[in-house]
């Protein structure tokens, strides 16, 4: 066995762990946060794309929109994480052996590094384009790849609970 | 009157059938139900927390609600779309689902508390910052968060 298959099994093994994976309301209690927070966070993460894309709020300069909405979409963003890594937690060993699971985490790095490679290139000469409604094509591209790896994100993340046998 | 009939009139459809029959229909069209729920977030909150004097506060709220309205009516489609499909590849067990039944109570109230209170609210020459907005702020999410929770307990009951 190797060394992370023995680590997910001795999280598995925890004592909380396995109250968690047998909670009659508290997994659920948490699988119901993670989706509200989906609407806080990702919710409004996509108007920002759409932004990007020129589809939507193109009167609002895009610095005002990061300033103003992103803190709300971090708080949604520390919901996900952390009910997140709750439902991982209840069972590890189902999770990192489901494909759609797999999937989701490979989307999550591509939609991490979209965004930090948007925040370090294009965004820093935001003065230039802020109030356009025609953003550049490095801003579009930004806001298209993140919309897909999202959507997919989502979708896989729906197909877990339907890949476990 | 029961709507007994009606649902299993619904269940016994061949839409329903083709849905209930496929590994991955009801799956997939719940992961759109999802997406579609997502847009449904932002451009409800992005109005909503403007109400309650957050977010974008530079722009006005009938600028905001007039943004995100096209975006808005393009979530809600989806999601009844969708919505309906899933319902009628279940319908008999929706029937006795009170979570469903929960669901679609809080639904018909926010489309019309959104239609009535909350279009005067967020028109033009509505004044802005005032208690009034903020009520109907909270209002809208609370009842949107409603139509969530019971929708998400839908399939634990």
């Amino acid at each position: 066995m190797t060394t992370i298959a023995a680590l997910l099994q001795g999280i598995g093994e925890q004592p909380s762990s396995i109250a968690l994976r047998e909670s009659a309301w508290v997994y659920p209690g948490i699988e119901t946060a993670h989706v509200l927070g989906l609407c806080l966070f990702l919710g409004l993460a996509v108007l920002l794309d759409l932004r990007l894309l020129g589809g939507a709020l193109r009167r609002t300069p895009v610095s005002e929109f990061v300033a103003r909405v992103m803190p709300w979409t971090w708080a949604g963003f520390a919901l996900m994480v952390v009910t997140g890594l709750l439902l991982f937690y209840s069972d590890p060993v189902r999770f990192a052996g489901n494909v759609f699971f797999q999937i989701k985490v490979v989307l999550l790095v591509l939609a991490g590094l979209n965004a930090a490679i948007f925040h370090t290139t294009v965004y820093r000469r935001i003065a230039s384009w802020d109030t356009s409604a025609a953003t550049p094509r490095a801003a579009r591209v930004a806001g298209g790849v993140s919309l897909c790896a999202w959507a997919g994100i989502v979708l896989a993340g729906r197909m877990i609970a339907y890949n476990w046998f | 009157m029961s709507l007994l009939p009606f649902f299993t009139w619904c269940h016994n459809t061949a839409l329903s059938a083709a849905i209930r029959d496929s590994l991955w229909l009801f799956p997939v069209i719940e992961g759109v139900h999802l997406l579609a729920l997502t847009l449904l977030g932002g451009a409800v909150l992005i109005v909503d927390l403007r109400l309650l004097g957050l977010g974008l506060r530079r722009h006005s709220v009938a600028a905001l609600a007039g943004d995100v309205r096209p975006w808005l009516r393009i979530a809600i489609t989806a999601i009844v779309v969708t919505g309906v499909l899933l319902f009628m590849s279940q319908a008999r067990r929706y029937y006795d689902n009170p979570p469903f039944t929960a669901k679609m109570i809080a639904f018909a109230a926010v489309l019309l508390f959104t239609t009535t209170v909350k279009a005067r609210a967020v028109r033009g020459d509505a004044p802005s910052g005032n208690t009034h907005q903020r009520i109907v702020g909270a209002i809208s999410i609370l009842l949107w968060t409603t139509v969530g929770l019971a929708g998400r307990s839908i399939g634990f009951y």
